[in-house]
């Protein structure tokens, strides 16, 4: 089907590999360098920290998410054959969140070790949050194709609106993050889409 | 006269607060072609934007009940993934066979970034004619091509309108469209 196809190939395309993972370790190994080795103080910050992490990592290809496909011509080649920019980048989205969180989950269980964290309400807090991350990257993404200074600004747009998604996750209430998450990950697409929009007139 | 490809009746577009241009109308049926000629900035981009459905005109009305093969500027070819796997995908999307036409068929496995201007040029174009689609809306198609390959697209398209299909051609003299009525913008 033409949907898996467009998301596969978002996935192969967007193949950063390893580095969100990498940058996610990174993060994670310098707040433990930064704060010291006190085991009840990283115990303390450590699941916070990694949530700004997760944050950081899901936003590291925000800036060519959808920037590139606008400016190479591949969104107009999608639209003439009929398919919806809703699809697109509903798509665009699942590419996106596959790109970064399966890996992140699984380097959350070794950074969450080094940061003294409880693992698996950490894991368990960003296998539901991720979604929200990556439909927040998606909207931003979407809004600074064809802006200059893309990255930075979707970086300004994703962080207060990550705020809600941030406080829930590391405040552990899971039942309202994953209503947040569920809310923003349906409205994403739609979101994406009415920016892309805005740039045809 | 064979069925009307598309149809667009009074059609007026604005860009940045100018008008490009007004009532204008054109049809095209299958077995037709039609060359769109002009200077820059008078809208040729635009109105073929405009029929694809991509940019809505500010007036007027467009018809287009055959299946649209279109060429942009922009090639739409990823730089990392090999020729191969990008017209292989493409004609996946359309439901059609992949076809390395235009002298394409030894480059398959070269990585897009490889190629040279001309080359990704005539991937593009072998991407419409792989996609079985009745009406090409091609923007300056022979772009980049040299004359053995603007000749072959020219006799790519007549074959496209001896098969019943139809076809709009951006173009500032380059591209040879056999028997196209001429549109001047």
């Amino acid at each position: 089907m033409n949907f898996w196809r467009l998301v596969s190939r978002g996935v192969d395309i967007g193949a950063g590999g390893l580095i969100p993972l990498v940058f996610f370790v990174m993060v994670a190994s310098m707040t433990a360098f930064a704060i010291g080795p006190d085991a009840a103080l990283l115990a303390r910050v450590g699941a916070g920290s990694l949530w700004v992490a997760a944050l950081l990592a899901a936003l590291l290809p925000v800036g060519t998410l959808v920037a590139e496909d606008v400016a190479d011509g591949t969104m107009d080649q999608l639209r003439v054959r009929g398919i919806a920019v809703e699809t697109i980048m509903a798509a665009r989205l699942i590419a996106h969140w596959l790109g970064f969180a399966p890996a992140l989950l699984v380097a959350a269980v070794i950074g969450g070790a080094m940061l003294n964290a409880d693992v698996p309400a950490l894991v368990t807090g960003l296998a539901l949050g991720t979604p929200a991350l990556a439909g927040l990257g998606l909207v931003a993404a979407a809004l600074v194709a064809g802006a200059r200074g893309g990255p930075a600004l979707a970086g300004l747009i994703v962080l207060p609106l990550a705020l809600p998604v941030l406080i829930f996750g590391s405040a552990g209430e899971l039942r309202l993050l994953a209503a947040s998450s569920l809310v923003v990950t349906a409205f994403a697409p739609f979101a994406a889409a009415a920016a892309l929009r805005q740039g045809d007139g | 006269m064979g069925d009307t490809l598309i149809r667009a009746e009074n059609l007026a577009c604005v860009r940045g607060g100018r008008l490009l241009f007004e009532n204008l109308s054109l049809a095209v049926a299958a077995g037709e072609a039609l060359r769109v000629t002009g200077p820059n900035g008078s809208g040729k981009s635009s109105l073929l934007r405009c029929l694809a459905g991509l940019l809505p005109p500010a007036a007027g009305r467009i018809e287009h009940p055959a299946k649209i093969a279109w060429l942009g500027h922009e090639n739409a070819l990823k730089p990392g993934r090999t020729l191969g796997q990008e017209l292989g995908w493409w004609a996946r999307m359309d439901g059609a066979q992949a076809r390395f036409a235009l002298g394409l068929e030894t480059l398959g496995d070269v990585p897009v970034r490889m190629l040279s201007a001309g080359q990704k040029r005539r991937a593009a174009l072998a991407r419409v004619i792989a996609s079985g689609a009745d009406l090409w809306l091609l923007d300056e198609p022979g772009a980049g091509l040299d004359a053995a390959n603007a000749k072959a697209l020219s006799a790519a398209i007549g074959d496209h309108l001896a098969a019943g299909g139809g076809a709009i051609v951006v173009t500032h003299g380059e591209t040879d469209v056999p028997g196209a009525r001429e549109l001047a913008l």
